[in-house]
């Protein structure tokens, strides 16, 4: 089974140090990088199914040049090999950009799962993996719970999270399966994966490599724009209560209803 | 077809039981006030096997609706198939824009109508304002950082909206409905939903919540949660958690609020053992009014909530639930 993993550096969000560049763009000089939290599940998701059917994972990446770091943490959870998409012309690129890059990335690739994580911390956005799906035409089975690819009969199963619990999708391999959190706890790397990670391959490519023309990419052609920023209104300080449990209860009770939320 | 050029569209979605999606009738009445503010109509669009309910209901809310009967929506994951029907009626047209929703099949709609029509997309609009354009708000890094989007000149895209950022409120009139016929065969492979399970979920889903209680590491268990739950039902609220809670199976994931589960914007989040460390927040510091009742007056909630009761959640919440029974 041979498994890709769409995962993207994000600015960890424990930092808390995010910050846009005069122009509007994430300034990912301004926070360390951390594989992002729903790819991590997703990538747990992809190990788990070559440990029982075989197989190998490979990484893609979108990201500026130091996603390598980033990159080799996949590695040592136990991906095999990572590509690095990047290019000086990808900087300030909007969805389409990105979903043509990853697009071009996947057509050079054989496989037949492509994951990836429900969002992204920093964009929050949830829709390249069914515009990536949509451009390949390739089945498109979101908010996994559970992945259950019966590689006999060339199908997937997934269990999706619907509002009254869960439809059981299938669909032929290949397939392109963006999960959630319930797919389990990704697993640290161990120190032998650590070693691991440092002599696997990644491989970088830039726009040209994958075909693509510099202009139709990037902030350059980004069809969207950031027109402004501002802080949210501060919130007033907080109001400290200690007391007996009636003291403060009571301190709640007057809040709301001096706010009318009773 | 008639042309409605410039028109403000929305794709819908439906409930199980063919309904419109309360998150629909909230972008419909934000669609609405959008194309007042732009001098054009706002439309709506229904994809399902039967369209007519969530049809009817949809034409309360803006002046023109069109259905499609497309069988191929129920026993299939719907909204790949809702988005090329959709996108056959959009791509002969000019919208204005095209606003669905934020939650998981509206992301999944957006993400394939800009794959179809190679239109550009702006997610999670808190609000939507005309400016020559339109002008879309929203929250990012956490609830850090308010930003502004527009399309590029002369583009119209795609807009994801938060649910609960608007509140519904029909037109004065009912708007029209017409009958689209789907057109040819569908492009995109169609997912088979072999078997639906139901799972016992909230009464409410928290998205939609105008009050919420939280309940974290520090409720201890699922019986602990049985008084987040009373305190919820007192206040006409749903009962949301933490990570650390979903993780210890005491309450279902659909109900976790923070990075890797839903952002939402109650009027009211009570936090009841959270200590409102960054994950968490980020979901939840946009709410109207913020309460933490936790034994440690240093945890990070205290400096972002409105009020910190410190002491014993379980003292203090039955204590709250007897304030609360006392006042109704």
């Amino acid at each position: 089974m041979r498994i890709v993993v769409l995962t993207k550096p994000v600015p960890d969000p424990a930092a808390a140090a995010e910050k846009l560049t005069s122009d509007g763009r994430l300034d990912r000089a301004a926070s360390p990088a951390v594989i992002n939290g729903n790819d991590e599940y997703v990538l747990e998701a992809a190990l788990k199914l070559v440990e029982a059917h075989g197989g190998e994972v490979t990484l893609v990446s979108m990201a500026p040049p130091n996603a390598v770091e980033t990159m080799r943490k996949g590695l040592a959870m136990g991906a095999h090999r990572g590509v690095l998409i990047t290019d000086p012309a990808l900087v300030g690129s909007d969805q389409a950009s990105t979903i043509a890059v990853l697009v071009a990335a996947l057509k050079e690739l054989e496989y037949d799962l492509v994951l990836a994580g429900f969002d992204t911390s920093d964009g929050v956005g949830g829709v390249v993996g069914a515009a990536v799906a949509t451009k390949l035409k390739l089945p498109y089975l979101s908010s996994a719970a559970r992945i259950e690819p019966d590689p006999g009969k060339g199908t997937v199963r997934v269990r999706r999270i619907s509002a009254t619990g869960f439809d059981v999708l299938e669909a032929p391999i290949p397939a392109l399966i963006v999960g959630t959190q319930l797919l389990g706890e990704p697993r640290y790397p161990s120190l032998k994966g650590i070693m691991a990670a440092r002599s696997k391959e990644i491989a970088t490519r830039s726009v040209a490599d994958l075909g693509l023309d510099a202009h139709a990419v990037g902030g350059g052609a980004s069809r969207t724009k950031v027109t402004g920023q501002r802080k949210p209104p501060a919130r007033e300080a907080t109001k400290v209560v200690r007391g007996t449990p009636e003291e403060g209860a009571s301190a709640i009770v007057e809040l709301l209803a001096a706010r009318r939320l009773i | 077809m008639a042309g409605e050029a410039g028109a403000v569209w929305v794709v819908a979605e439906t409930n199980a039981d063919g309904s419109l999606a309360k998150s629909s009738s909230e972008v419909a009445t934000l669609a609405r006030a959008l194309a007042d503010e732009a001098g054009t109509t706002a439309a709506g669009i229904v994809v399902a096997a039967d369209p007519a309910p969530a049809a009817k209901e949809l034409a309360s809310y803006v002046p023109r609706v069109l259905t499609v009967g497309e069988p191929k929506a129920d026993g299939n994951a719907w909204a790949q198939v809702a988005a090329q029907r959709a996108a056959a009626i959009l791509a002969p047209e000019s919208p204005t824009v095209v606003l669905t929703g934020a939650g998981p099949d509206g992301r999944d709609v957006a993400g394939t109508l800009a794959a179809l029509l190679d239109r550009p997309v702006l997610v999670n609009a808190t609000a939507v304002a005309w400016e020559h354009g339109p002008s879309v708000e929203m929250s990012v890094f956490g609830g850090k950082l308010v930003t502004t989007s527009a399309f590029a000149d002369g583009e119209w895209g795609i807009v994801t909206v938060r649910p609960n950022v608007v509140t519904a409120e029909p037109a004065g009139s009912t708007g029209k409905i017409e009958s689209v016929k789907p057109g040819g065969e569908l492009e995109l492979p169609v997912v088979k939903v072999v078997e639906r399970i139901e799972a016992a979920a909230a009464a409410l889903p928290i998205e939609e919540a105008r009050i919420i209680v939280a309940g974290g590491r520090g409720v201890g268990g699922e019986d602990g949660f049985k008084l987040v739950q009373e305190i919820a039902d007192q206040l006409g609220g749903a009962v949301g958690a933490t990570r650390a809670a979903v993780d210890s199976g005491w309450i279902p994931y659909a109900q976790q609020i923070g990075q890797t589960g839903k952002i939402v914007k109650p009027q009211l989040y009570l936090a009841l053992g959270i200590s409102g460390a960054i994950q968490h927040k980020v979901g939840m510091q946009t709410a109207g009014t913020i309460i933490g009742v936790n034994r440690d007056p240093d945890a990070p909630i205290a400096e972002f909530a409105d009020l910190v009761v410190v002491g014993d959640l379980f003292e203090v919440g039955k204590a709250l639930l007897e304030a609360l029974r006392a006042r109704s």
